[in-house]
């Protein structure tokens, strides 16, 4: 069971990424697979479980309120392709 | 038809940490450009976020001062959408598990009734840089030192019933961050946002209506302007025959109008999970009970408090506190004078008209609390007249110092020398012959409205510096020996 072309299409356009004409089948023949396998999670009768959400059986460690990073501008700039001002400059988008 | 006006607010509001939610930047505001945007802020590969201790330690107070449940466990997710503002290509916020769950706030109106308004949940989350659209040959720059900066979102449930309410909402939350030192609450600078969903329903339905989300109205004046034009944008709409479409709308104040934002795109879906780079955070009941026990006075009990302990009206109470800055104030000018009343009722008249004209906050007065404690001293001690204090409030907004300096300089001392005034009352009566002879001739019943022409005269004789009790009293004497 295939997820069918224009939800390939709607997911790609949410995620940002480009599927050509040629493989959006295979695309949605693979993300069925995948449904498939979530299917076979969902008939694991869970009731009573709590839902987990991290793997580690472990608590999360808060660091205190300090300014320990230094301004790294010049040397993250250098690896952008372009940028003005101290600014990073990217094609424009208006929402 | 009458139509109910039904909204919910959600307000963002920039905690007032050092450091950044999930990284050690600085989140200092008016820094130049990408000086405070570490490599973690800029989602550079290989890096792992730390959550910010304080940051929990705000939104537990919040949640405290909210009468609000206290997350013991909270859980970040992802909100995935993809905008030059927001490097990860996520925010890092929560959802399932906020940190501060249902809680409930009063809220006082114009009218002075009260209403209480339910909290659906807050949740601590990351905000986004900024994008710059002008003059960079037709790219957009971008700003990240904002990116990462704590917020705390506060989701009401849609109980607010006229834009009016919605103000006092705002207000009142704007009073009890700033209380709790957990922001700065400047609208102007962007540490408090609003969106507030507004939809309509005739009176007595039960159904909501459809709602619209009007985003990032940013001051109390345009968050009513902004709902009082939608709701009519909707009731129009639905007088008309047609329906309203549930979209995000943008409030232009100059147009005073909303319009919608986005045309064409996909139904957002932010495909939320939880966040793997991030632990589960627990909180235990003894941190949260020490942090109750650190809870300043907030404005309600500070409010009941300055009606009893003063002796204020429960509207004046409620004015002054609803700033801290404006209540410490008030506390200062009171403890200094002894007189509560009259700090209150020259904190409201001249204190308030003086920062209203010169458009400034309490805490950028020009005349200091100490200093309007000195004036209602010398009010009180009768160096001077409450008309002539009026002047030396002014003299001192203007930078001449406190009040006995300007009251020395300027040689404004009341007169309470008897034979001083004695003698300025006869030279009144010995050039008044006429209204003498009326006031003899008067009925008794109306001679104490007669004396006020010679009051008036006496003290513009003395330039409005002559005790006014003292001249009463002379004056009467005099005018009924002549009798």
């Amino acid at each position: 069971m295939a997820v069918d072309k224009q939800t390939v299409e709607q997911l790609a356009e949410l995620a940002r990424i480009a599927i050509s004409e040629e493989t959006v089948d295979e695309v949605g023949k693979r993300l069925g697979n995948v449904l498939q396998l979530v299917d076979q999670l969902q008939s694991v009768h869970t009731e009573g479980v709590a839902p987990m959400a991290h793997p580690l059986d472990e608590v999360q460690v808060l660091r205190p309120d300090a300014v320990t990073e230094p301004d790294q501008r010049e040397a993250f700039q250098e690896l952008a392709p372009q940028a003005e001002q101290g600014l990073y400059l990217v094609p424009k988008v208006i929402d | 038809m009458e139509w109910e006006v039904v909204i919910g607010l959600e307000v963002h509001v920039q905690l007032a940490t050092e450091s950044k939610l999930f990284s050690g930047a600085s989140t200092r505001f008016g820094a130049a450009p990408n000086t405070q945007a570490c490599a973690i802020d800029l989602a550079m590969p290989g890096t792992l976020p730390v959550p910010n201790k304080e940051a929990f330690r705000h939104a537990v107070m919040f949640g405290l001062a909210m009468n609000a449940e206290i997350g013991r466990r909270s859980v970040f997710e992802r909100k995935n959408y993809f905008y030059p503002d927001l490097p990860k290509g996520y925010q890092t916020t929560q959802l399932a598990e906020p940190i501060v769950g249902p809680g409930e706030i009063e809220i006082h109106l114009e009218d002075g009734s009260s209403r209480k308004v339910r909290l659906h949940h807050a949740h601590l989350e990351e905000d986004a840089g900024k994008s710059l659209h002008e003059d960079f040959h037709g790219m957009s720059g971008i700003d990240l030192n904002r990116a990462g900066t704590p917020l705390i979102e506060i989701v009401s449930e849609p109980d607010l019933r006229s834009a009016a309410e919605a103000v006092a909402y705002l207000k009142k939350l704007h009073s009890i961050v700033t209380y709790l030192g957990i922001s700065d609450g400047d609208m102007s600078q962007g540490s408090m946002r609003c969106d507030a969903n507004v939809s309509v329903r005739l009176k007595g339905e039960k159904e909501l209506g459809t709602r619209t989300e009007i985003k990032n109205v940013n001051s109390f004046r345009f968050v009513e302007r902004a709902i009082k034009v939608e709701a009519e944008r909707q009731i129009d709409l639905l007088e008309d025959g047609g329906t309203v479409t549930q979209e995000t709308r943008l409030y232009d104040a100059d147009k005073n109008e909303t319009r919608s934002m986005r045309s064409k795109e996909v139904a957002n879906d932010y495909r939320y999970f939880p966040c793997p780079d991030l632990l589960p955070v627990e909180l235990s009941e003894d941190y949260i009970e020490q942090l109750r026990g650190e809870l300043p006075e907030l404005p309600d009990a500070k409010s009941a408090r300055f009606a009893s302990e003063y002796g204020l009206s429960a509207y004046d109470a409620d004015q002054l506190t609803q700033e801290r800055v404006l209540a410490d104030y008030f506390e200062t000018v009171a403890g200094k004078s002894g007189e509560p009343k009259l700090a209150a009722n020259w904190m409201m008249g001249e204190l308030a008209a003086l920062l209203n004209r010169e458009e400034k906050s309490i805490d950028q007065s020009p005349v200091s609390a100490e200093q309007l404690a000195g004036l209602i001293a010398r009010i009180v001690d009768g160096t001077i007249s409450s008309k002539i204090a009026k002047q030396v409030f002014e003299a001192m907004a203007n930078g001449e110092g406190d009040a006995d300096t300007v009251i020395e300089q300027r040689g404004l001392k009341q007169v309470s020398d008897t034979g001083a005034i004695e003698q300025m009352i006869d030279e009144v009566i010995a050039g008044s012959a006429k209204q003498v002879e009326n006031y003899r001739n008067a009925d008794e019943a109306k001679r104490p409205k007669m004396m006020g022409y010679f009051v008036g005269q006496v003290m513009k004789a003395s330039k409005g510096q002559a005790n006014p009790q003292m001249i009463n009293k002379i004056l009467k004497d005099k005018l009924d020996a002549l009798l």
